[in-house]
């Protein structure tokens, strides 16, 4: 699928040091409306980063951020979310001691001066609903929910504000294999509401399910963009830097046996 | 019962706890989780009473009562204080200070200067803004830990109490003055005491029974007429009698309104608005909080500043009730006093948890102690070590029922 027009998000040249290290180097990214772009890369590779700095947690060392084609800065997740970026952070983000309600609506509640709480439960469940989310009380502490309950919460909250641009990191990485489905499907069904989304991902099969283009990063540097047409060998070697590493290895030793077997049989 | 269908009673997973006799089984489950709310101290109070009353039949007479909620109301409201700094996970220690300045500013602008009464107090309870926005200074730019911060601002602002009152070292209020009646002699008259009474069960009945209604409309699970009407009537019986006990000594004095009028403000403040929800928040998980677009460094000061405020607020009532402003004022156990009765009263110390009501039911544990002490006469030593007992298992219980709530997922 290409996009046209303006992309919603584009980076020119993002970099971020962390003291001596430099985690970014010279990032160029865009992503368009109705467009899933992935992410991925190896550990260490900077993905996080850049999610962080595109959700105003960490303010980038140097390069431009465009959204919408306007230039703009992200001093704080507060100028994020008021542009339409939703963030759903790898660790959590959740209030703990909170309710599932009062998480999704923690910073926007409905009236402000005497809280609305009947409707934001109401608002909740549709969220919740929608999301097709087994989430048995919404009137329990965060704390009781598990690591899946909490993903989806942590989605619904992003969902609330109805945003232009929506940023996953590792949004399959606790959920069970129906859950893993159901997020993708949303994924899916968000992309076709037009949004922009920018997920980050370990799992290629995810990867491949549901993204338009894949963008590898290495060692905080572009190293190359991909169609879900890509071979499983193009992307690994874009994401490990060889064609001769770990993974190839371990799949040309599984080849050699299996055609060995094959020989004998 | 119809429950399958409302929309938050659809998973099966649900205990269902229908009726009243499921409400109690919810309860009684709430607390072996480890989320005691307000049992402890009702139960200890129920204790510490029995103990002094058959050590001395005084205790509980009805005059004895209004003096003890005389005192519980201006210590009190420094509690209310400390319990919004709390609540974000940090401390004042400086309150009794803050008090303590706030009365001699009252003191000196009042009597020595001849302003006017509540400019007067305005004024004090303004310094007491700045000492908290210095503060939230303090800690939102340079990072100070506040206990640091507020123990330098417990000896710096005891400095200017004492530079203040210079060398007299204390101005008498004049008696007579509606500020000094309001700390010693003014009362609700018994008609209207009763009256707020049955308003305030009447207004409780109201909201929660709008409340059940419309979710009943949403269809989501709602409290059934039977729980409302009788929450309600317990509720108002429980406050007539108290009336009723009061008004059998000197009544209900009009100062204990001022603080209850103010603990129901804070609840209000703290449970149905947005800031109260950013507070629990900040409190909880503060990057979580920063990360939702709450602005942090407002919510932190928000907290100092209206914890100095309740304390300049507490120091004003005091001298009100002690007809004077001294050097002893805000010294001694106000400070400690203040912190351990929110905290017995179940605000926990380690952020996010806790309600205005703790700082009422602290209060009067922890007057109630003090004045069966001073009714056996027992020497200030013995107030003390028992004083600091009961704060120190008030913070056990709070620490056990945090460990508790953790293993079973309510943290």
């Amino acid at each position: 699928m290409t996009a046209q027009g303006t992309p919603v998000l584009s980076l020119h040249g993002i970099s971020k040091h962390f003291g001596a290290v430099s985690a970014l180097t010279d990032i160029e990214l865009d992503v368009h409306a109705g467009e899933v772009v992935a992410l991925v890369g190896d550990n260490g590779a900077g993905k996080s980063t850049l999610v962080k700095i595109l959700a105003g947690v960490h303010a980038p060392s140097a390069g431009r951020i465009a959204f919408q084609g306007r230039e703009v800065t992200l001093p704080d997740p507060a100028a994020a979310l008021s542009l339409g970026i939703a963030t759903v952070f790898q660790d959590l983000a959740l209030c703990e001691n909170l309710d599932v309600v009062a998480n999704i609506f923690l910073g926007r509640e409905l009236s402000p001066y005497a809280l609305d709480e009947v409707a934001m439960e109401i608002k909740a469940w549709t969220l919740l609903q929608e999301l097709s989310a087994r989430i048995p009380s919404l009137r329990e502490t965060v704390a009781s929910l598990s690591g899946g309950q909490r993903q989806t919460v942590a989605i619904a909250r992003s969902l609330l504000l109805e945003p232009k641009l929506i940023l996953l990191d590792e949004p399959t990485a606790a959920l069970g294999v129906a859950q893993t489905a159901e997020v993708l499907d949303l994924i899916e069904r968000v992309r076709d509401r037009g949004l922009g989304v920018l997920m980050i991902s370990h799992n290629m099969e995810d990867v491949r399910a549901v993204a338009d283009r894949i963008v590898v990063l290495r060692l905080g540097r572009n190293n190359g963009i991909f169609y879900p047409d890509a071979s499983n060998h193009e992307l690994v070697s874009a994401i490990t830097g060889a064609g001769e590493n770990a993974v190839s290895r371990r799949a040309a030793r599984r080849s050699t046996r299996d055609s060995s077997l094959g020989e004998t049989a | 019962m119809g429950d399958a269908k409302l929309v938050d009673r659809a998973d099966e997973r649900l205990k269902s706890a229908a009726g009243i006799g499921g409400a109690i089984l919810a309860f009684l489950d709430r607390v072996r989780s480890g989320d005691l709310g307000s049992l402890p101290v009702i139960i200890g109070l129920i204790i510490i009473c029995s103990v002094f009353q058959s050590l001395n039949t005084v205790f509980l007479s009805p005059s004895n009562i209004v003096n003890l909620l005389y005192d519980s109301s201006t210590i009190g409201v420094i509690s209310l204080g400390i319990v919004c700094i709390l609540m974000v996970g940090e401390i004042d220690l400086s309150v009794g200070s803050v008090s303590g300045f706030a009365s001699a500013l009252l003191g000196v602008l009042w009597v020595n200067t001849g302003i006017p009464v509540f400019l007067a107090i305005i004024a004090a309870i303004l310094a007491g803004a700045v000492i908290g926005l210095f503060y939230a200074f303090l800690f939102n730019r340079f990072g100070m830990p506040s206990f640091v911060s507020t123990l330098a601002g417990l000896l710096a602002v005891l400095g200017l109490q004492l530079y203040l009152l210079g060398e007299s070292g204390s101005i008498n209020l004049p008696y007579g003055s509606p500020l000094v009646n309001l700390g010693q002699s003014l009362f609700v008259p018994p008609a209207l005491a009763y009256l707020l009474g049955a308003l305030a069960g009447l207004a409780l009945f109201w909201r929660s029974w709008r409340t059940a209604a419309r979710r009943r409309n949403a269809n989501l699970s709602a409290q059934s007429l039977h729980i409302l009407v009788g929450r309600a009537i317990v509720i108002t019986v429980v406050l007539e009698a108290a009336v009723f006990y009061l008004n059998r000594g000197r009544g209900v004095p009009l100062m204990l309104v001022v603080f209850l009028a103010l603990v129901v403000l804070l609840d209000y403040a703290l449970t149905r608005t947005q800031w109260g929800r950013a507070v629990k928040a900040v409190g909880g998980n503060r990057e979580a909080a920063r990360r939702a677009g709450i602005n942090v460094r407002r919510i932190y000061t928000s907290a100092f500043v209206l914890c100095a405020v309740f304390a300049a607020i507490g120091g004003v009532l005091s001298s009100a009730r002690l007809a004077s402003a001294s050097q002893q004022a805000g010294t001694g156990d106000v400070n400690l006093d203040a912190i351990a009765a929110a905290v017995i009263g179940g605000t926990s110390l380690f952020g996010g948890r806790g309600n205005a009501y703790s700082a009422l039911l602290g209060i009067i544990v922890i007057q109630a102690i003090s004045s069966g002490l001073t009714l056996l006469d027992l020497s200030s030593s013995l107030r003390y070590m028992i004083t600091g007992a009961v704060l120190a298992i008030a913070v056990i219980v709070d620490s056990l029922a945090r460990r508790s709530r953790v293993s079973h997922g309510r943290a």
